[in-house]
């Protein structure tokens, strides 16, 4: 793509792309996977049925991250967006599992 | 990865579509054969006739046989000989296996159960003798096993290029600007800008289809890709993933063995109660639980009538023959993940239907290749100027193109060249077909080792065209179903197959033809690294 003038600016910009690959390829199948997670134990069907609607919707998640990871103005907040929902959504399933409170219940 | 969504969007879809693009060839190569996989197991099988027993003389044979093979099986399937999906009498039957003797089998799903499967002649109730060929059941089922790997690792692997293709789609449809006047839009012999218009062109049209396969084809690995939702809802044993699917498959009227010996009623008169209610010709399965004992179950299936994986079932007692009930509700959640992956699968699909699914997977190779032709096709001018020549990266992706584009549809042809001239009582006939496909695949990438790529690609062309152009001579010369016979006695799969692969040899010597000429015009210093421009590349 755009070759920069100095071999500065091209490492900086390899650096960059190398980060959002990452963001989005490993941080968004972290975000993906608790996204269903919490949607598989919240979702007010059975057991079987939650876990099939996650397992079914997940991919389009994986995608929209992705996408977003690469359009983002800046690494920092590619990353960002992936990890305080990923924490968010841990805080929540932990919630769920430790009162118990879960679809089936 | 710049200024502009647009752009960014232009960027990802380059580095998507190019990483996993050959890949992503072969899948669509070998998943859209098996839109016919039951014509080319035929084929692949010519000792094997066309099914004409009836229903009850099927059902009674597969009954004697499963009796006297699997009479303390937990389950036994029998599949009577109905539509192009199963044209042949087939029976299966299920153990439960212990950890320790677990063996690898094809499906992830049931990882715990041993299952045997035979093809049966309803006269003899015996199995059938055919050759050993893995037949369309393994070229299509490399689509998604790839080959030679455990099933874990081809899911992944598999699971990340669909990945890598769903993100190249959706970047591809955003960087798109004139998407409705582009479904139009086609200007031959411009070189890059022809080769853009066509991946354009043909993307568009088959959006939805593309989209739709590729989406629910992840869906088939979401088991291995995404385990957290089962292991947060089922915990971490090893038989979560059984018990996962027992829950969503569950049926009513299931019942547990009761140890109590009593002998199985009679199928047929089973049967005969369903195509009563149904009419002829519309069962698609009996399925016997706990064969033998007290709690017997016998579900007669109704044949696939829409993208549904399953439709109504009657449900029997096993030990007296009553009628239980009828069944065929699901949960919506189960109905949505059924319908998506029923959709991929097109089992349900009528002849006209399946054509329209096969064609729209050749145009998805044909975007697939054309989309790496033009990778190297735009960045050639620069390329080629260069004082030491085109950079390695460049000269790969030219390399694996060719050897990918051209020489897969010459390993498809040795795939069933293969099962004609093997010898009958070779050990490990079936492998050895598989292995022929992958050796002259490998073949055909290291090609262009020894060949400058715009020769490589002509020459490997005619390589394809004479052998598809070879098969229905090698089958007239080794079986005696040749071409004419076929015709006259309306064998409409043995035809309908010698027939598609004379039109695949002409159509690929039609392209050598037109490359040659290509590189004949055109002047001879660019003549040394010709990308050849083709108005209407019809490469499979």
């Amino acid at each position: 793509m755009a070759s920069k003038a100095s071999a500065a600016e091209l490492s900086l910009y390899r650096w960059h792309v190398a980060s959002r690959v990452f963001a989005a390829v490993l941080g968004g199948y972290v975000l993906t996977s608790l996204i269903g997670i919490f949607l598989s134990l919240a979702l007010p069907l059975s057991r079987s049925d939650s876990v099939t609607i996650a397992n079914t919707l997940g991919f389009a998640f994986y995608t929209g991250a992705i996408i977003w990871v690469f359009s983002v103005a800046t690494v920092w907040r590619a990353w960002l967006g992936l990890v305080i929902p990923s924490l968010v959504l841990a805080a929540l399933i932990a919630l769920v599992a430790l009162t118990g409170v879960t679809h089936f219940d | 990865m710049k200024n502009g969504f647009r752009q960014s969007m232009a960027w990802l879809h380059t580095w998507t579509g190019l990483v996993v693009g050959w890949i992503l060839f072969f899948v669509f190569a070998t998943g859209n054969l098996g839109r016919f996989d039951t014509e080319i197991d035929r084929w692949m099988k010519p000792e094997l006739r066309p099914e004409t027993a009836s229903l009850a003389q099927s059902v009674e044979a597969a009954q004697q046989r499963l009796q006297s093979r699997a009479a303390n099986a937990e389950s036994w399937t029998i599949w009577p000989a109905t539509n192009r999906d199963y044209p042949n009498l087939r029976v299966r039957w299920e153990q439960p296996v212990t950890q320790a003797s677990a063996e690898h089998s094809g499906r992830t799903q049931n990882q715990n159960r041993k299952r045997t499967e035979e093809y049966l002649d309803p006269e003899t109730a015996k199995p059938v003798e055919t050759r050993a060929t893995g037949g369309g059941q393994l070229l299509y089922k490399m689509h998604y096993e790839l080959h030679y790997l455990p099933r874990t690792v081809s899911d992944w692997l598999i699971g990340i290029c669909s990945m890598f293709m769903l993100v190249a789609i959706i970047s591809g449809i955003i960087t798109h600007k004139k998407i409705f006047a582009d479904f139009f839009t086609f200007r031959p012999g411009k070189g890059q800008r022809s080769w853009l218009d066509l991946h354009a062109a043909l993307a568009t049209i088959v959006l939805p289809f593309f989209l739709m396969m590729t989406y629910s084809g992840l869906v088939f690995l979401v088991l291995t890709l995404f385990p957290g939702n089962v292991a947060a809802n089922y915990g971490l044993g090893d038989d979560t993933r059984t018990t996962y699917n027992d829950e969503l498959n569950a049926t009513p009227y299931e019942a547990e063995r009761a140890d109590q010996a009593a002998p199985l009623v009679n199928l047929s008169s089973l049967t005969a109660i369903a195509e009563q209610k149904w009419g002829a010709g519309q069962v698609r399965t009996i399925e016997v639980e706990n064969p033998g004992d007290s709690n017997a179950r016998v579900r007669v299936t109704h044949l696939l009538d829409d993208t549904s994986r399953t439709n109504q079932e009657l449900v029997f007692d096993g030990a007296n023959g009553a009628l239980m009930g009828e069944f065929s509700n699901q949960s919506n959640a189960r109905g949505f993940y059924d319908h998506l992956l029923g959709l991929h699968r097109g089992l349900f699909a009528g002849w006209v239907l399946r054509w329209l699914y096969f064609l729209s997977g050749i145009a998805g190779a044909i975007i697939i290749a054309s989309g790496l032709v033009l990778w190297v096709v735009k960045r050639n001018p620069k390329q080629l100027k260069q004082a030491d020549g085109p950079d390695f990266g460049h000269r790969l992706v030219e390399a694996l193109n060719v050897g990918t584009i051209a020489g897969l549809p010459i390993a498809v042809a040795a795939y069933f060249l293969a099962n004609r001239l093997l010898p009958l009582d070779l050990a490990g006939r079936g492998n050895w077909e598989a292995n022929s496909f992958f050796i002259v695949w490998l073949l055909a990438l290291l090609y262009p080792i020894v060949r400058p790529v715009g020769r490589a690609w002509i020459e490997q062309f005619w390589v394809a065209a004479a052998a598809f152009l070879l098969l229905p001579i090698v089958n007239a010369l080794t079986t005696g179903r040749h071409l004419l016979h076929s015709l006259q006695v309306h064998d409409w799969i043995f035809a309908g197959f010698d027939l598609t692969v004379i039109v695949a040899g002409l159509l690929f010597a039609w392209i050598a033809i037109h490359l040659s000429r290509r590189a004949q015009q055109v002047p001879a210093p660019a003549r040394r690294r010709n990308a050849s421009h083709l108005p209407s590349a019809q490469e499979v």
